[in-house]
């Protein structure tokens, strides 16, 4: 990462407006949405959304004709190019040829994609934005950090500053008092405007509509009192009928701003009159800059689903702390990352890529059915292949792939961290190595691995068994939590098998964008995990689980590599979760709770893996709560804990206040008890309380449940 | 017909439209009347109406209106419904769904009135709020009209600190007279 960038998001963590601003609006996102969606099927609505914008992408070059032949015959002219710098030429000679004076626009991302404004500036034309939002950023000279709301970095007493600077002096910073002062300053602009500037959410092929969605009543007026109307639209705004804006307009309020409709959608077909009586000079841009190569892409297609809400910035822990001037220019948070390595270049998302925290929260959320973490992930794939490794990656990879190095520098480890070892953990790290044990402890490698322990677990023989995938934090630091799977496993009359052969999960490496590395973690662990004939494959870690389970299938097929996917897929079906094998072995009468316990309150944690992959989020609680535990839920227990993988080594100073706001929502639930399914959540989790100083225990659902079984 | 009015005032109270029903085109008459008088219409520049005018006033006529509430002008140009305080208009369909009023806006004179002046006032029939969004555009096809303006409250903004602020460019007041007497769906 570029010391530029990371300078730049020390700026955000460090500017308490916007963490505090973008924060608060977080929570109330969360339930102004749900709110907006009561009684609306949102898979079905945004099954809808997938299939008419999927659809429209694979005949863009179809539906862009037909827009264009339906909305000439109507009055328009449509000019179609790929170019940003030819939208620009067209826009600045017919302003030229019109003898235009004064410009006013209506929010436009397209525009702001190839930076309009800069273009009209140069040629002497005055421009203003008139949505709020833009008008604000505009006198600011900054760019916006939001899709929906450009200036939801600035406070109140930053905008009064801007407008007292910029526009008049004295401006207080009362919202309603600023809001009044624009609307008087911006009327006039409209007024006496020329051309009037848009964009447009939708564009109806079959009748040569364009949709355009506002709020502030900027867009109609825009619309309306300028002589000349020039729309720029991306050709990922087409769709092919009028009955495909439905799914659309149910969704992109709902999504973006909570409303059920927002004040204003305007449907402009053709010319319409001007105020004079003329019609109106009606021009249309269908633009395409790269959007076509996108639809080329296989994997990258989906993201052309896009409807421009914004839910992904919403949602995302890592947004809400840094906002969106980190992310670039134009397009911010997980969709503008993607964005900005296909319309700008994929180089430009090399830093902001690594911001992506993988925890999934947009995944369910996003109307137009976009992985958007797969594609950021896929993006790191491909910086990886056309840039290579760095020098420190590819030495560790190096050790992970060799398994016996790996673990024999494991083993190691354990003999020389002693000087820096307190009991469990390790509290401070000398040097560079500090930044890791700033914010929490670590936890110090078992001075026995797991994978020595199992030996002398004498286990009684049986005829069904069950191999167990440890992953190297179980093997190494949490032996403890393997040790109670399987005296778990043993009361339900399984044998539990530990091929030693097994090694790391990849996940490290295909998280890194190194695939190749990944494929061969995926080989070696396939060949052992499927050496015993075994009911299931078991993993206490939900990371481990989705790699066996999903991840092995998937960096195969990105490489092309198809004489492993049979197995791959075997080793698929047989990998389950630790808490979705033990409830199903409780339902199935093989394990009985012990009776009459009352073990008191708890809290319990969603993993990102095993709540967003593996969808297990009712098992771990119905397992504790039979065991005799009363949970009370904490605020956000879905939300990453910031630990990642390498993340919360890579970008300390975000996953750090990720983790205080974890550790502050289950100090809040005044439970004495942490509990969750996986190993690197109770590393950060632990290791965090520890830095503490605070009694909270924290466990792993099998610890917690090892001793409460007949 | 009545619960979707009552679902249609409910939704469209909640984004703050002020909504008013009567049995007769004359009994809203003469609550508008009422109301531009309340609001200060008159003849003094900046405080005029201007009213596009429709079959609301069938058989009543502009002159009446102009000659009852002085203030009120028909002749709706950009230069009037830039200084008037009040426009008036009529919509050809709502939703219940949404508290949405639609409207086949071509003619510019209907943008001029609902877009400029700060309190916008729509008079619609009761037969004409139907369920949903699709309903609406089954009958105002876009394929035929050239501008189809959908509206739902008043302007609004959250840009500063999402603060929600009615206002911004367009009305700051948005007040429904829903006329049961009035336009009724004969199709």
């Amino acid at each position: 990462m570029t010391t530029e960038f990371k300078d730049s998001i020390e700026t955000a963590l460090h500017n308490p407006n916007l963490t505090g601003a973008l924060g608060r609006f977080s929570e109330a996102y969360r339930i102004s949405r749900a709110k907006a969606y009561e009684g609306i099927d949102f898979e079905a609505v945004r099954d809808r959304i997938a299939e008419v914008k999927g659809n429209a992408s694979s005949r863009f070059e179809e539906l862009a004709e037909q827009f264009k032949a339906n909305a000439e015959r109507r009055g328009a002219k449509v000019f179609r190019t790929s170019d940003p710098a030819e939208v620009k030429r067209y826009i600045l000679d017919l302003a030229k040829a019109q003898n235009v004076q004064a410009v006013v626009k209506s929010k436009s991302m397209a525009s702001e994609e190839i930076h309009l404004n800069k273009a009209f500036e140069q040629a002497g034309i005055q421009v203003d934005e008139t949505d709020l939002g833009e008008w604000i950023i505009q006198l600011a000279h900054q760019t916006p950090s939001h899709m929906v709301m450009p200036a939801i970095h600035m406070t109140k007493e930053e905008v009064a500053e801007v407008f007292s600077q910029e526009v008049e002096a004295g401006q207080a910073p009362d919202i309603p008092k600023l809001v009044k002062f624009a609307r008087g300053k911006l009327r006039p602009k409209f007024l006496a405007a020329d051309m009037g500037i848009t964009g447009a959410n939708i564009a109806v092929a079959e009748t040569g509509s364009l949709v355009i969605i506002t709020n502030e009543g900027n867009a109609r007026l825009v619309t309306t009192l300028p002589r000349i109307h020039v729309a720029i639209v991306g050709i990922e705004k087409l769709v092919a009928q009028v009955a495909d804006i439905d799914p659309i307009l149910t969704a992109l309020p709902r999504s973006a701003t909570g409303q059920l409709l927002t004040s204003y959608v305007s449907m402009l077909s053709g010319q319409v009159p001007n105020t004079d009586g003329s019609p109106k000079d009606l021009h249309i841009i269908l633009m395409d800059n790269h959007r076509s190569d996108m639809v080329k892409d296989p994997k990258f297609k989906e993201a052309l689903q896009c409807i421009r809400c914004a839910t992904c910035l919403n949602v995302c822990p890592v947004f809400r702390l840094v906002g969106g001037h980190v992310f670039g220019k134009t397009y911010t948070g997980g969709i503008g990352t993607i964005l900005t390595a296909w319309f700008d270049e994929l180089k430009k998302s090399e830093d902001i890529q690594g911001l992506c925290i993988q925890c999934g929260s947009c995944v369910p959320v996003c109307p137009g059915k976009i992985d958007i973490p797969g594609l950021i992930l896929e993006l790191r794939r491909r910086l990886v292949v056309e840039q290579g490794q760095s020098l420190a990656m590819k030495a560790i990879f190096g050790v992970v792939n060799n398994r016996r190095l790996f673990h024999s520098m494991l083993r190691m480890a354990s003999v020389t961290q002693k000087p820096f070892k307190q009991g469990r953990f390790i509290r401070h790290l000398p040097l560079f190595l500090s930044d890791m044990t700033d914010f929490r402890s670590l936890p110090a490698i078992a001075p026995e691995p797991f994978r020595d322990k199992i030996k002398a677990i004498a286990q009684p023989k049986q005829a069904e068994k069950v191999v167990f995938y440890a992953g190297c934090l179980i093997d190494f630091a949490y032996p403890e939590t393997g040790t109670a799977l399987v005296k778990i496993l043993n009361k339900a009359g399984i044998e539990v098998v530990f091929p030693e052969d097994q090694t790391c999960c990849g996940a490290p490496a295909r998280y890194s964008g190194a695939y190749e590395v990944a494929a061969q973690n995926a080989r070696d662990n396939i060949k052992a995990l499927l050496e015993t004939d075994a009911t299931y494959v078991v993993s206490a870690c939900p990371t481990c689980t989705v790699a066996l389970k999903h991840d092995f299938l998937d960096t195969f097929k990105t490489l092309g590599i198809t004489d492993a996917l049979g197995e791959a897929q075997r080793l698929s079906d047989r990998t389950i979760d630790f808490s979705s094998l033990v409830k199903k072995l409780v339902d199935e009468g093989r394990l009985t709770f012990k009776e009459g316990q009352h073990l008191g309150k708890i809290t319990y944690h969603d993993s990102c893996h095993l709540k967003r992959t593996l969808k297990a989020t009712d098992e771990p609680r119905e397992l504790l709560q039979k065991a005799g535990h009363e949970i009370a839920e904490m605020y956000e227990c879905d939300t990453c804990c910031g630990m990642a993988g390498s993340y919360s080594l890579k970008l300390p100073e975000i996953s750090a206040p990720i983790l205080e706001r974890k550790l502050k929502n289950i100090k809040d639930t005044g439970a004495d008890k942490v509990v969750m399914d996986c190993p690197g959540c109770v590393m950060q989790i632990r290791g965090g309380l520890d830095k503490d100083g605070s009694p909270i225990q924290v466990e792993h659902t099998a610890e917690r449940l090892e001793d409460r079984f007949e | 017909m009545s619960t979707t009015f009552e679902a249609f005032e409910t939704r469209a109270a909640a984004v703050s439209a002020e909504v008013h029903r009567f049995a007769s085109r004359h009994e809203a008459l003469a609550f508008i009347e009422g109301f531009l008088r309340e609001v200060g219409v008159s003849e003094t520049p900046g405080s005029g109406a201007v009213w596009v005018e429709g079959s609301f006033l069938e058989g009543i006529g502009s002159a009446h209106v102009a000659s009852q509430v002085p203030g009120v002008s028909f002749e709706v140009t950009r230069e009037a419904a830039a200084v008037a305080k009040v426009g008036i208009s009529q919509l050809d369909w709502a939703i219940a769904g949404t508290g949405t009023l639609v409207q086949d806006a071509t003619a510019v004179e209907k943008r001029l009135v609902s877009t400029l002046p700060p309190i916008h006032l729509a008079v619609i029939g009761t037969e004409r709020i139907l369920a949903d969004f699709n309903s609406v555009l089954q009958r105002l096809q876009p394929e035929q009209i050239n501008y189809i303006a959908f509206i739902t409250g008043p302007s609004r903004t959250a840009d500063i600190e999402r603060v929600l602020t009615i206002g911004v460019h367009g009305p700051e007041r948005l007040i429904v007279v829903v006329v049961d007497d009035f336009e009724k769906v004969t199709a």
